[in-house]
């Protein structure tokens, strides 16, 4: 039981792994690299945190 | 054409971030998950250095190490809140050849730690299995585990760390069912740690074998420093962070101890040094089939709980040099609807399966450990620059370490000695790393430095530092 349990988990990751491919190709062609890429570090401290003591 | 063109540059770009979404529980479950693991295998190597009760002292005194990396770790990053943790760290107080190191280290440490579970995940179920399992079946498991973990991580890190929570809780459980199962208040009952441990065979070789047995000890907490790369994540960095990592450390510091109990006060020392599985067997030991199957389950979960935190931290890292340039920007991708570091989790699976595929337990683990400790260094001066820089009352801080500049001392002294430690037992691969990061510094100093956008870097709105 054990060793077919391995086998279709096998499987499993198999179609996850494509699926993981398959969405990253259709993420990165319906937006644009600059909006993928627009996080900015440190963005919310720099609005909620002046760090006036 | 050209007006619509010169409208599409106008519009401003929809800023796509990762999601403050996560609490103190998902900080808790974060960095005990990563880290729990370790009680089930790795710590007991200590004991084939020096002795069970070697084991014990390296306990308390690296959970000394890495209380000081706990307490340091929440002040920094409750100032410093952003995703990287303490490669975020770096680059504001060091530099940015120190920050880009202080990344590499945490992605090996990381990575190598992931590859280490499922490792231990496929050795653990060839053992249960036994007739039948093939490397087919060793490598499926290997592959499927990682797989699956990314794919969790890839679909969130909401998703991600509540199942980190409910699996890391139902690990330490185990521990603690089975430590009440052995009757602990009874010696002689189920528990003989006095046959055990002797005046004779406490320490076998002596105090240089509890030197040589930190190299194995750091597995009893290593990675617990791992909840600050959730920092961008947390609704509140300053309150969140602090109070999931030292209540982590808690819970490890009452887990190590349980485990050290029961362990080895049922099996001598050189079978406790030699075993991949101390908790799993020590359930095997009791007699009782019921405890058996749970630890043999329990040691599954911890280990999967570690390589589910592993991911989601090293991808972090990773997505923090490619946010700065360190790497190529193409690693900065957010997921627009899944609001994780998509690219930075599907580009590290190759390297940690290949790394499964060809490395043993012992090198992967040695791999992570070396990062680690080269990391904790790190931590110390980075501590001691910051107070200097920026002193008590001239920024806010969600958590300010008491006995300053104690545990960074007494965390460089520790970090000393495990060095040595491991230079007894891996100095050739010891020696080789220290190489390698040396020559990616010097990558990084003479070609990658240019492509980086020196004054961005730079986001906490601090003030100029003392002395500057």
């Amino acid at each position: 039981m054990w060793l077919t349990l391995i086998n279709i988990a096998a499987a499993i990751s198999g179609l996850l792994a494509l699926w993981m491919l398959y969405d990253w190709f259709k993420t990165d062609t319906s937006y644009s690299e600059e909006t993928l890429t627009s996080s900015r570090e440190g963005e919310i401290e720099a609005v909620s945190e002046k760090h006036k003591v | 054409m050209a007006k619509t063109s010169s409208a599409a540059a106008a519009a401003p770009i929809q800023r796509v971030s990762l999601l403050r979404i996560l609490g103190p529980v998902h900080v808790w479950a974060l960095g005990v998950g990563i880290v729990l693991v370790g009680e089930y295998t790795g710590w007991n190597f200590a004991a084939d250095k020096g002795g069970t009760l070697a084991a014990l002292i390296i306990c308390w005194v690296v959970g000394l190490l890495y209380t000081a990396v706990a307490m340091i770790d929440s002040e920094v990053t409750s100032t410093v809140a952003a995703a990287g943790g303490q490669y975020a760290q770096a680059k504001h107080i060091v530099g940015p050849l120190m920050a880009f190191n202080v990344a590499l280290y945490l992605v090996f440490a990381y990575t190598m730690l992931e590859v280490s579970n499922a490792i231990l995940i496929a050795d653990t179920m060839k053992a249960y299995i036994g007739e039948g399992f093939t490397d087919w079946h060793y490598k499926g498991i290997i592959a499927t585990v990682i797989i699956v973990l990314a794919t969790l991580n890839y679909r969130g890190v909401l998703m991600t760390l509540n199942v980190n929570f409910v699996i890391t809780a139902l690990a330490y459980l185990a521990i603690v069912v089975l430590f009440f199962s052995v009757q602990p208040w009874s010696q002689g009952a189920v528990l003989k740690l006095n046959e055990m441990v002797t005046p004779e065979n406490a320490l076998p070789y002596g105090w240089i074998g509890v030197i040589a047995g930190f190299h194995w000890g750091i597995w009893y907490y290593l990675g617990i420093e791992g909840t600050t790369q959730a920092a961008e994540e947390v609704r509140s960095p300053a309150r969140s962070l602090p109070y999931g990592t030292m209540a982590g450390m808690i819970t490890l510091l009452i887990g190590a101890s349980l485990t050290w109990y029961v362990c080895a006060s049922l099996m001598p020392w050189q079978y406790l040094g030699f075993t991949y599985y101390p908790l799993f067997d020590a359930g095997k030991l009791t007699g009782s089939k019921a405890l058996e199957t749970m630890m043999f389950a329990a040691t599954i979960l911890a280990a999967l709980a570690s390589a589910n935190g592993c991911i989601n931290d090293a991808a972090r890292a990773w997505f923090s040099l490619g946010r700065d340039r360190y790497l190529p920007t193409w690693f900065a991708a957010v997921h627009p609807t899944y609001r994780t570091p998509y690219r930075s989790i599907v580009f590290l699976v190759p390297i940690a399966l290949a790394f499964a595929f060809i490395a043993n337990l012992g090198q992967a683990i040695t791999f992570s450990i070396l990062s680690g400790v080269l990391h904790y260094t790190f931590m110390s001066v980075n501590i001691m620059m910051f107070r200097n820089k920026w002193p008590l009352g001239t920024i806010r801080r969600g958590y300010t370490h008491p006995f300053h500049p104690l545990p960074a001392i007494v965390l460089f002294i520790l970090c000393v000695v495990t060095f040595f430690a491991i230079f007894l037992g891996y100095g050739a691969q010891l020696t080789a790393m220290v190489v390698f990061y040396v020559i990616m510094s010097l990558w990084f100093h003479f070609y990658r430095y240019q492509y980086v956008r020196r004054g961005d870097q730079f986001t906490m709105p601090w003030p100029r530092p003392k002395g500057y």
